[in-house]
């Protein structure tokens, strides 16, 4: 900034200073028409204050500005959370450059009015600013909530002494399979269950990856000691998967749920007969 | 260096890998394993590596190769315990370990040699 820019800024700090109730006064009416009444004048006046406080601070301080973007990433926050769009905070940040202006004007100096383009700009930053901080919020509240759905959509449940079942409902990504895999193999771990049944009925489609996916699983399930089998394979998926030419080489496949029980049972040693008076008893092989 | 001790029960020798092998612990583990093997007569290993939390292909290859010595000298290698992080790892690897027998714990891997030999035990009478 030229020597002469540097002189322009400093009347306009002298001039931020000097009117401070002035503009102060000026800036929570405008901001205060614009937001339509739906804003408490006492509260918001207090925030403005300290805002107005920081930002004179951060002018005579050069670029420091950790306190006023602070205040301002507050600001944003309790607009957003009272139902103002970010659109309403940014324009109540940017009406403080027409307080300023219109005394600048009143007090007919052109030095001031000079630095009053450099103060627009440093305004125009902060009114962004409340911008990206709402966005940023936003953001973390989706990646929450995302995440918060990816714990959400993969139970892994117990179907009998030893055998596991993962009921997948819903696309398949690479994200979501590796949770899955992460939580599979943890169970197997935390159960000794030597059986696991991967259930795809909710599945809408199988493409290469998806299967490469399963793939993936079943191999990191056999080299700990346990079986997979993969079992809701709808007809058109078979489909697919047969076009694809994927091959599942010697993974266990089956069409339903319980015929991949039934598999499972009949690997682990239980025997099941249906008795005379139709009740199912369950008897194990082993001792 | 260090050593893995290697444990004999009944027929079966254990070996219970708590420590990060270097490249020359591996190999002298599959000396010391194959001296034992043949010293004992065992008919089963059983790698424990429920403690190994760093898996690389060398590793990999160890085991492997491991069960084929192991193969070779009549006797059949498990490995046991294997922590999810490392199959994923394996898996995202390429190794599959093909040829090595894998249970969930000890206990699993005993079962599984027990099973075996019982196999065994009525198919030889005839």
């Amino acid at each position: 900034m030229t020597v002469h820019g540097d002189a322009d800024r400093l009347r306009i700090e002298t001039l931020l200073r000097e009117q401070e109730e002035r503009i102060l006064k000026r800036w929570l009416d405008i901001a205060g028409a614009a937001a339509g009444g739906r804003a408490d004048h006492g509260v918001l006046g207090g925030r403005m204050r300290e805002i107005y406080q920081a930002m004179l601070r951060s002018l005579s301080e050069g670029d420091d500005s950790t306190d006023l973007r602070g205040l301002l990433a507050e600001l944003s926050r309790i607009q957003a959370r009272e139902g103002f769009t970010p659109s309403d905070t940014a324009v109540l940040v940017l009406s403080v450059k027409e307080a300023v202006y219109e005394t600048i004007e009143a007090s007919e100096e052109t030095a001031a009015l000079r630095g009053y383009i450099w103060f627009s700009k440093f305004v125009d930053d902060l009114a962004l600013y409340t911008f990206e901080t709402y966005v940023t919020a936003r953001e973390k509240i989706i990646t929450d909530q995302s995440e918060q759905l990816l714990e959400l959509s993969t139970p892994v449940v117990k179907l009998w002494e030893g055998i596991l079942a993962v009921p997948l409902v819903g696309t398949l990504d690479s994200a979501r399979t590796q949770v899955v895999m992460e939580k599979l193999l943890q169970a197997l771990v935390e159960t000794g269950s030597e059986h696991a049944v991967i259930d795809i009925t909710g599945v809408p489609a199988v493409d290469t990856q998806v299967a490469q996916h399963l793939l993936k699983t079943v191999a990191a399930a056999r080299l700990m000691g346990a079986e997979c089998v993969v079992s809701g394979i709808r007809p058109q998926i078979a489909h697919t998967i047969v076009t694809l030419g994927i091959e599942f080489g010697d993974i266990v496949t089956k069409s339903s749920l319980s015929d991949a029980l039934a598999h499972a049972l009949r690997q682990s040693g239980v025997q099941l007969t249906q008795g005379a008076s139709k009740r199912v008893v369950v008897a194990t092989e082993r001792a | 260096m260090e050593r893995v001790p290697i444990l004999k029960l009944g027929d079966v020798l254990i070996v219970s890998i708590q420590i990060d092998l270097q490249d020359q612990g591996v190999l002298a583990l599959q000396e010391d394993l194959a001296d034992a093997v043949v010293e004992s007569g065992a008919r089963g290993v059983i790698i424990d590596i429920s403690a190994v939390e760093i898996v690389d292909s060398f590793i990999g290859r160890m085991l492997a190769t491991i069960a084929s010595i192991s193969r070779v000298l009549d006797a059949e290698t498990i490995v046991v315990g294997m922590r999810p992080a490392v199959a994923i790892t394996l898996v995202e690897l390429g190794l599959s370990l093909g040829g090595v027998r894998t249970a969930l714990n000890l206990e699993k891997g005993v079962a599984l040699l027990e099973d075996r030999d019982n196999a065994r035990a009525v198919a030889v009478p005839r």
